[in-house]
């Protein structure tokens, strides 16, 4: 039958079957001519695949050659994507300037040693033991050609005028705070619905789940409002504090988690005497260890992501933003230096891609928890 | 009995009618005071950043309370919502989102569906690796990733462009400069967030039985018809979910114009969108009761189409086990 399912396949374009047909029996019975001609099919696809990944992430590669373009760049639009400066030669002790010269039919890197009005004389930097070359023409008309020259200085440029520890620090601390506040508190709810039976638990379970679909925006002016009455707003208190009170996609993936966990263990544990909160801290919680990681990261990078929170309640406070904040504003001001912008677009981005390659599989598992199970 | 704790819960109990009350038994009891103290700071928080919120918000609809003028709290009837209704801006800034949506649901829907079919087909080799990449961007933050995004759809320098000029076109469009083709492009920077779309859907691909695809090749389905009779209808739960957030997060839509234009609303007010207009009423110009009659009107909106969308999945979400 898998193999009558694979032929089928095989005929067609690629579909969704294939995952299980790779793993079934080997299609060795179809001959080497399909074989090939499945690989040939593979190579082709793999390669377009490869080809739309390319420029899904081509906006990287860009931010990263246009954070090291050199200040000479800025604003010049015969000026290369990647960082360049004018090239120059040196020649006998002197320095000169090279410039895109057309010699029979193709244009050539030469350097300019003898500027003059009809004929010019020019050195060629590849070869220059040949002596002087004689141009006609005007070197007036010609564009001056870029040589390959990264300008690293950029990062230590944005490091300083962005204030890029403080933003650093904030992002982090606020991160760490909030993170810790959404495992402690999810982990206490998860365990409460995975585990306890109690009056109204589905209707609170649903409740739950439906703030998912709650627009925030109705939700968020009383609260700014209420913050602002407390004297709250300009701190840090209103986006670490309410992570403290759980979040239904968190409570979500460790009570799917929890449930997943054989209930003899905590038996085992409550006849050895362990009340509720003995067994959470010594059965669930090493148990749950997996998923309760994954909640942490996934909080890392959302408080990383976080931009309208320390938006609105940090706007006063400078000293007190994180990157996403900091990036924005800075973007305002020198949006004109697009080397700057870039340099800072990588600088905000630069651990969560890390981390994220780090803990890739707990990422994976957490989405599909949350994702699928619904 | 004697040796569980007296909590204050117990004593409120007493006064509950019985249907309300905690369990039959002592041990039914104690596992329910257990599990509400577990979920307590969940229900505080519910209660605290959700419900009364949600509450005062509608009272505010129908106050006066703003931070700009020094008048005192009153109630004002309807005229906020007279205000509103007679305000051009807020239906235009609608329009804006609706416009948005139309274009980036299903964008937002079948991309990430579509990357999930290439990287669970068999002749993709290292599934893994593009399975990695195409989740990457989805990490980053938003503002860098939108910043990133502007540098390359520029008009001059951007990559899309020398890559269309590369090939002969001759005036590529201002892609974020143009109000023609704004939309469009800011439906492509959003593509950078589809990785959780593209996992969910790919946990959703693997988990249809591949006695399915065997049955509908005996009965002479190839891979359109396959996709059509068992992969929609099988994924279509995953559909429906991501459809659902899909509308609601998009009704929202206004923080990469935001960062883009600083909230401007160019080009030519094209990304003027209602969320935009909201958050400057409360945040700029602090005019709460406004804003948040706006939010209330954001709210009733999003829950009205979810609701129809709710009412349609009978016909068109398939659960299994719902035959038995």
């Amino acid at each position: 039958m898998a193999q009558a399912g694979v032929a089928a396949q095989a005929g067609g374009m690629p579909g969704p079957v294939e995952a299980e047909a790779t793993a079934g029996p080997p299609r060795s019975r179809e001959g080497p001519r399909r074989r090939r001609r499945d690989w040939w099919r593979a190579l082709i696809f793999t390669a377009v695949v490869g080809i739309i990944l390319a420029g899904f992430l081509s906006p990287l590669l860009r931010a990263l050659a246009v954070s090291l373009r050199q200040p000479e760049q800025v604003g010049q639009l015969d000026s290369p994507q990647w960082p360049a400066v004018h090239a120059t030669f040196d020649y006998q002790g002197k320095t000169y300037d090279v410039y895109e010269v057309p010699i029979d039919g193709k244009v050539q890197d030469l350097a300019l040693v003898k500027k003059g009005r009809e004929a010019s004389q020019f050195v060629d930097p590849g070869n220059a033991a040949a002596g002087l070359i004689t141009w006609e023409g005007s070197w007036r008309n010609l564009t001056r050609a870029w040589s390959f020259a990264p300008d690293w200085n950029n990062y230590a440029v944005v490091w300083d005028q962005i204030g890029y520890p403080r933003l650093l620090f904030n992002t982090a601390a606020l991160a760490l705070f909030e993170t810790i506040g959404t495992v402690l508190s999810c982990t206490l709810v998860a365990y409460g619905f995975a585990r306890f039976r109690f009056p109204g638990r589905a209707i609170l379970f649903t409740l739950l789940i439906a703030t998912i679909f709650l627009p925030y925006v109705v939700t968020i002016i009383p609260t700014y409002a209420v913050f602002l009455k407390l004297g709250w707003v300009g701190t840090w208190l209103p986006l670490i504090i309410p992570t403290f009170f759980a979040n239904a996609y968190d409570v979500f993936l460790l009570r799917q988690y929890l449930l997943t966990i054989p209930r003899e263990m905590d038996e085992a544990a409550a006849i050895d005497g362990a009340g509720p909160f003995r067994t959470l801290v010594s059965v669930i919680i090493p148990q749950a260890w997996p998923a309760i990681v994954a909640v942490a990261i996934f909080h890392v990078v959302y408080a990383w992501n976080d931009f309208l929170g320390p938006l609105i309640y940090l706007t006063t406070k400078p000293e007190l933003q994180p990157l996403a904040v900091g990036l924005a504003h800075f973007n305002t001001l020198h949006y004109r230096n697009q080397a700057f912008i870039q340099a800072g677009t990588l600088m905000t981005m630069i651990i969560p891609i890390i981390l994220f390659l780090v803990f890739q599989r707990v990422f994976v598992k957490g989405i599909v928890i949350t994702g699928v199970e619904k | 009995m004697a040796a569980i704790p007296v909590q204050p819960v117990q004593t409120a109990r007493r006064r509950w009618p019985r249907r309300f009350s905690l369990g039959r038994s002592a041990l039914a009891r104690r596992e329910a005071r257990w599990g509400l103290l577990f979920i307590g700071p969940w229900i505080i928080g519910f209660l605290a950043f959700t419900l009364l919120p949600l509450l005062a918000s509608l009272v505010f609809v129908f106050s006066n309370i703003s931070l700009s003028s020094d008048e005192t709290f009153r109630f004002v009837g309807l005229t906020n919502i007279r205000n509103m209704l007679a305000d051009r801006q807020v239906w235009e800034a609608l329009g804006v989102t609706f416009k948005f949506a139309a274009l980036n649901l299903p964008i937002a829907i079948v991309i990430p569906f579509a990357v999930a079919l290439v990287l669970n087909s068999k002749y993709l080799v290292g599934s893994t690796f593009f399975r990695t990449f195409f989740f990457m961007p989805y990490v980053i933050p938003f503002v860098s990733g939108v910043l990133a995004w502007q540098g390359m759809l520029n008009l001059e320098t951007g990559w899309v462009n020398v890559v269309l000029r590369f090939f002969g076109v001759q005036n590529p469009p201002d892609w974020l400069g143009d109000a023609a083709t704004i939309y469009p492009s800011l439906a492509f920077i959003g593509l950078w967030g589809i990785g959780a779309g593209v996992i969910v859907n790919l946990a959703g691909l693997r988990g249809v039985p591949t006695e399915l695809y065997d049955a509908a090749h005996i009965d002479g389905a190839g891979w359109w018809k396959s996709l059509r009779h068992v992969t929609l209808p099988m994924m279509s739960p995953v559909i429906f979910y991501s459809l659902i957030l899909g509308i609601v997060d998009v009704l929202q839509y206004f923080l990469v114009p935001l960062v883009l234009y600083n909230g401007s609303g160019e080009p030519g007010g094209s990304t003027l969108f209602f969320n935009l207009i909201l958050y400057k009423h409360a945040f700029a110009y602090q005019n709460f009761a406004y804003a948040a009659t706006l939010a209330w009107l954001l709210f009733l909106i999003t829950l009205g189409i979810t609701l129809i969308v709710f009412r349609t999945a009978r016909y068109w979400v398939y659960y299994r086990g719902d035959d038995r």
